[in-house]
């Protein structure tokens, strides 16, 4: 089911939650939703899920808008800070959670069953929610999401309390769930949008400033190849000239003569790893490192949200 | 299942898992038992067979206990942040408000059904009216109705339990005492517009066995207008 967002604005006030956004979800599709605090995430995951209304603009979710009341069955949805009757045992609110839902009496145990395992919370069903660590209370939270099987997965900070373990078997199955429904999470975590997000779309003030796959990102952040290379058996200044003269190269540094380290930057849309190579080799030169700089998905978004 | 039902089941449970509704079913029958049976004018003393004792010790004990109990439904949610979680499930607003009214409804009516032996002991002591009795119980329950609408609103514009009981007390005084008061204080139109609001002047209409509609409205628009409030303050967000 697509999710479709159609210039949607958010006003608290005279500030601006979100302003003026609009952007597509296909079915099978992860996106990740990046921003700093108070950029408006939680505000447009808060009018899709239809807690809030917005001031402008339209949500609409396989066709029918968010306004109309209909739209809340195809959804689940874990809000930010996880909130849960704390006073219920873990398997009667499942099975609260899965009759107001609407679903059938009798498929709910298994349905129950079902998310017992896939959460891994077999061991602690029958203890009150209260009584659980916070990364069991995550996964109590996620079950109560996914419990009707929503065609529409709306994830505010999923992994947050998880300790490394926990992450990684939940990235695996918001990735499973992801295959066929469409999943929309927010995080703080950037490796985390790489290692689970088909897509990134990063907002700051209300506002998307990027709109693509961790790779497209990068490439439009970073534009020119950066090659960190370490020559030995050389002289410093006589290497710098001849990478200098290379015709791919438009830049060279030296970062640390002492060790003949060179940073090497190549001209618009050129690599020069092959070029560095046969340089080394028809000098008699060691070529004892080479390292293509990768700009981090930290530093993209420092670009866009810093300002 | 209807959604309205599941969240009246899901809130009586939780009356009973956390004690509130033991607590509560002790007090009020430990509360209408001493004072109808043991002291002060007392059922023996009327030498009347009927239970007006009882009524009137059972307005006041749940004038005072309905807030107790209506005061965490909606501002508990709000402080937790649960009403976000129940708000996007598959209900609407209104369903959730009447899922709610009915689950402080029926832990009202379960307490008034343990107090169904005094009818029983009463009667066996002579001819009781038994129109007048029925209606009597009859006129708790609305009457507790509109107290829980009532404490619903109260607990739908805060989210400090404290603060929605001791609203909810205040408005059920109010319409218990204090528009009486007032009445008695003025003449005329003005005297019979407070009397007309004062909740046990209309119980007590009830409660001598005539069914006037016009206590039946009084009643239902207290109910609707409460719940109709609380409604509206959950869609504020």
């Amino acid at each position: 089911m697509d999710i479709k967002i159609q210039h949607l604005t958010k006003n608290y006030g005279v500030q601006k939650a979100v302003d003026n956004i609009s952007f597509e979800v296909k079915t099978g599709e992860i996106l990740g939703f990046l921003g700093p605090n108070g950029a408006g995430k939680t505000t447009t995951m808060k009018i899709i899920t239809g807690y809030i209304e917005s001031n402008g603009g339209d949500v609409t979710i396989g066709g029918q808008s968010v306004r109309s009341g209909k739209t809340k069955k195809y959804i689940g949805y874990l809000p930010e800070h996880n909130p849960l009757y704390h006073e219920m045992p873990v398997i009667d609110y499942l099975g609260f959670c899965a009759s107001i839902q609407g679903i059938n009496k009798t498929a709910i145990p298994g349905r129950i069953h079902e998310m017992v395992r896939v959460c891994g919370l077999n061991d602690e069903k029958h203890k009150k929610i209260g009584e659980l660590s916070k990364g069991y209370r995550q996964r109590v939270g996620l079950a109560q999401a996914m419990i009707h099987d929503p065609e529409i997965l709306i994830l505010d900070e999923p992994t947050t309390g998880l300790d490394p373990n926990q992450i990684v078997e939940i990235r695996e199955l918001i990735k499973n769930i992801g295959k066929e429904k469409t999943v929309i999470l927010s995080t703080h975590i950037l490796p985390e949008v790489e290692a689970t997000c088909d897509r990134i779309l990063i907002i700051n003030k209300g506002k998307i400033v990027a709109d693509g796959t961790a790779a497209t990102l990068r490439k439009q952040a970073q534009g020119k190849q950066v090659l960190n290379v370490k020559i030995e058996d050389a002289d410093v200044n006589t290497v710098f000239e001849k990478l200098k003269s290379l015709p791919t190269v438009a830049m060279v540094d030296i970062l640390d003569a002492a060790n003949n380290r060179f940073e090497v930057q190549s001209i618009q849309d050129a690599v020069s790893n092959k070029e560095v190579f046969r340089l080394c080799v028809k000098n008699n030169w060691s070529l004892t490192e080479m390292i293509p700089f990768e700009t981090r998905l930290e530093d993209i978004f420092r670009d866009l949200t810093l300002n | 299942m209807n959604p309205t039902w599941v969240i009246a089941k899901r809130e009586l449970s939780a009356y009973f898992d956390s004690m509130v509704a033991y607590i509560l079913l002790i007090a009020f029958l430990g509360l209408t038992g001493f004072f109808t049976w043991l002291v002060g004018a007392d059922i023996f003393l009327r030498k009347q067979v009927d239970l007006a004792v009882f009524f009137e010790v059972a307005q006041l004990t749940l004038l005072l206990f309905i807030p107790a109990i209506t005061m965490r439904q909606f501002a508990e949610e709000k402080r937790t942040g649960t009403i976000e979680l129940l708000l996007t499930k598959n209900v609407t607003d209104r369903q959730v408000v009447l899922g709610k009214f009915l689950s402080c409804l029926l832990m009202i009516c379960i307490a008034l059904a343990f107090t169904l032996p005094y009818y029983i002991s009463v009667s066996q002591l002579g001819n009781i009216d038994h129109g007048a009795t029925i209606a009597g119980y009859l006129g708790l329950v609305l009457m507790s109705a509109a107290y829980i609408s009532i404490g619903l609103f109260a607990s739908s514009v805060t989210n400090n339990q404290i603060v929605a009981f001791l609203l909810a007390l205040f408005l059920g005084l109010l319409f218990h005492f204090l528009f009486d008061m007032i009445a008695s204080g003025f003449t005329g139109w003005l005297g019979e517009l407070f009397s007309s609001l004062s909740m046990a002047a209309h119980f007590d209409s009830i409660s001598r066995g005539v069914l006037d509609t016009k206590d039946l409205i009084y009643f239902g628009s207290i109910i609707v207008l409460g719940l109709l409030l609380a409604e509206y303050n959950i869609g504020k967000r």
